[in-house]
């Protein structure tokens, strides 16, 4: 029974550390199927997170710094729009800015107005978004199996965890479901085919950048008013990255970015609770070895030897108008 | 927009719109000083003055700005080869393992001259090792070189990490580190060469890898513009498809360069190792190969433009550091926050101020601005 109970917490806290990843992950979902390549999710999580955290703190409510983390993540992304998709700028390049600037504006930033050594005052009550009970899930506690999978796995999540793993169905829908997803991804593999269309690319295109934002940003957001209560310097840690890395392993497809986020997380919850303790099965394992895994994994995927990862055809290519 | 993009005049190209984009990018960055509560002018005198007031400053500035030089030409050959190689910062962390290889073996041994040609070996080759995978999976399986490279960089810093941790560090110390180099691993510094002008040097680690760096730009510019290889690789650089058709293989291109690149950045690693830390410590690179990415765009990818971006970013470096103890809310992350803007205004948005400058140019003399011109710079 106690390694059910085990089992029970890691899964748990695989779903809190994967809600982070899910987010960005779908966010840059929009922006690469639309053919922007985004390697800024990184930076705009961490601006979301900080502006989230600070409009919390001084507004004490959280509803507030969610605004706050969705408009700043936003107003990046729309900076990353114009260099790549008006100016057609590098998006890498573009993308590597980005990343520099949040991570060195949050710090600057939150030193200047709050003088705590870059992190923001610490959030309690309203400024936070609290764990939600789901109906039910003390009545059915003491049932066998069950009970304890909802209550102690599904419910007590805060708000942000539910809009994230609803955002896996929304956003199939969105691509595969509905005329803007049709478009969003024709631009992504065909642009010139949307434009001989009548449809303004640059338009698409800034839309899917600006759904990028918003999820960014309510990454961002859940990193820092509803993980943490507070917004600690380079709190992001590579998420981003992860994020990038789980879009690749789930083939720029919103179901398998879930289970692959879902994977991600298992290992670094797994690896925080087995800290210098054996595996089960397999032995020590270095700590560092864990953390790797999902880079060393998404390299091996990318080289071919697991599937093949074919990224949207147009990806990474500004568009130009034939002159 | 759909203009192309017509010919300036060189020193407009290479001198004029980077001068606009670095002074937007300050402009921008004094906003951000503004927002913080201080006076960006005043800033800038303290970061001048703390890059140039004295000997010991300008040593300091020149040591951080031999990192740059490092990373910024590695940038730079894989740029000329139409390749982006993010993963610079990687490639230093790991060749640090080469080095302090090369020094644990050999100090008590041999010589500092002795040692330091084994260490550039060691470095160049551990960091053109770990830029061959992603050069391999790019050129025979087709994998986005970016995306391969962020994730060595990960991958570096975590094996790094756990090779100080768990295999390098001496028994019974607590540091995550090497021990300390003796002698024969520690080169000599350079302030001689300051002192000879009457400055005060002092303690400052400006070091011969100084002089390794002036001499590997000088490489990269005989290598890219002075023999065959290099014209290899910036006609693959510049058009894959009329380099297939010349028959240049494109595989050997991309790895050789990635090789080369790899190489250049591992090197960085001799300047903080054997010049100042004298152990291999974690994180040492402390962003430099990132820096990199920033100086090559600055410096057009041209080792004349390369050295000058480098020594302006030990500047921010050097000058920040001063700047930090004269303005408590400013700390040297704002050097992040000015290579993030440089980036952006030198790299993304290069573009941005051509049309504007070249309608400027026009008025004055239509002709110097032929619009269609055939020799028109494509990238």
């Amino acid at each position: 029974m106690e390694f059910v109970g085990i089992m029970l917490q890691i899964f748990d806290a695989t779903i809190r550390v994967s809600v982070p990843l899910l987010l960005a992950c779908l966010a840059g979902l929009y922006s690469e199927r639309a053919g922007v390549f985004d390697i800024g999710l990184e930076g705009k999580m961490l601006a979301g997170a900080f502006a989230g955290a600070s409009a919390a703190a001084v507004s004490g409510s959280a509803w507030i710094g969610l605004a706050a983390a969705v408009l700043t993540a936003v107003f990046f992304a729309l900076v990353h729009g114009f260099a790549s998709i008006t100016h057609r700028g590098n998006q890498i390049v573009s993308g590597v800015a980005i990343n520099f600037i949040a991570a060195g504006s949050t710090i600057i930033l939150g030193q200047a107005w709050f003088q705590q050594g870059g992190r923001t005052p610490s959030l309690s009550g309203e400024a936070r978004f609290g764990a939600i009970t789901l109906p039910g899930a003390d009545a059915l506690r003491d049932m066998p199996v069950l009970g304890p999978i909802y209550s102690e796995l599904i419910s007590g999540h805060s708000l942000l965890v539910y809009v994230a793993f609803l955002m896996v169905p929304f956003t199939w829908w969105v691509l595969f479901r509905t005329r803007f997803g049709l478009r969003l991804r024709a631009v992504g593999e065909n642009p010139a085919a949307v434009d001989t269309a009548g449809i303004s690319v640059a338009w698409l295109r800034y839309r899917a950048v600006i759904f990028t934002g918003v999820l960014s940003g309510l990454a961002g957001a859940y990193l820092s008013i509803a993980q943490n209560a507070g917004f600690v310097k380079d709190m992001t840690a590579g998420k981003g990255f992860i994020a990038l890395a789980a879009l690749i392993f789930a083939k720029w497809k919103p179901v398998p970015a879930m289970f692959a986020c879902l994977l991600f997380g298992f290992l670094e919850a797994a690896s925080i609770r087995f800290q210098g303790l054996p595996w089960p099965v397999i032995g020590r394992v270095p700590v560092q070895l864990i953390n790797a895994l999902p880079f060393i994994l998404t390299v091996i995927l990318l080289a071919g030897f697991i599937g093949k990862a074919i990224p949207p055809r147009a990806g990474g290519v500004p568009y130009v108008k034939e002159r | 927009m759909s203009t192309p993009y017509a010919k300036l005049p060189g020193w407009a190209d290479y001198g004029l719109i980077p001068i606009v984009n670095l002074l937007v990018a300050f402009l921008v960055a004094g906003v951000v000083v503004l927002l913080v509560g201080e006076n960006p002018l005043s800033a800038a005198v303290i970061l001048i003055d703390g890059a140039f007031g004295n000997g010991q400053n300008i040593a300091y500035t020149l040591y951080y700005a031999t990192n740059f030089i490092f990373t910024g030409l590695a940038v730079a050959v894989a740029f000329h080869s139409g390749l982006f190689n993010i993963g610079g910062e990687g490639q230093a962390y790991i060749a640090g393992l080469g080095v302090a290889l090369v020094c644990l073996t050999f100090d008590a041994i041999l010589p500092w001259w002795l040692t330091f040609p084994l260490a550039i070996v060691a470095a160049a080759a551990v960091g053109a090792l770990w830029a061959l995978i992603p050069a391999y999976l790019q050129a025979k399986r087709g994998s986005h070189i970016v995306i391969t490279t962020i994730m060595f960089n990960f991958i570096a810093a975590s094996a790094m990490v756990y090779l100080l941790v768990d295999v390098l560090k001496p028994a019974g110390s607590m540091a995550p580190q090497t021990r300390d180099f003796l002698d024969g691993a520690q080169l000599p510094k350079m302030g001689w060469l300051l002192e000879s002008l009457g400055l005060a040097v002092r303690s400052a680690p400006l070091n011969i890898s100084f002089l390794l760096a002036l001499l590997m730009a000088f490489a990269v510019w005989v290598l890219i513009w002075r023999t065959k290889l290099g014209y290899e690789m910036r006609t693959f650089g510049f058009s894959p498809k009329a380099a297939r058709y010349a028959g240049i293989s494109e595989s050997r291109i991309i790895v050789v360069a990635m090789m080369i690149s790899g190489g250049l950045a591992g090197m960085m690693a001799l300047n903080p190792i054997m010049g100042d830390q004298h152990r291999v410590a974690l994180d040492f690179v402390a962003g430099a190969g990132f820096v990199g990415i920033a100086v090559a765009l600055m410096g057009r990818s041209h080792p004349a433009g390369i050295v000058p971006a480098a020594i302006l970013f030990g500047v921010l470096y050097q000058g920040g550091a001063e700047l930090a103890f004269e303005m408590p809310n400013i700390s040297r992350d704002m050097i992040v926050i000015i290579q993030g803007l440089v980036i952006l205004f030198a790299g993304a948005l290069e573009h941005m101020f051509r049309a504007p400058i070249q309608a400027v140019f026009a008025s004055f003399s239509p002709r110097s601005v032929g619009v269609a011109a055939p020799k028109g710079e494509g990238a």
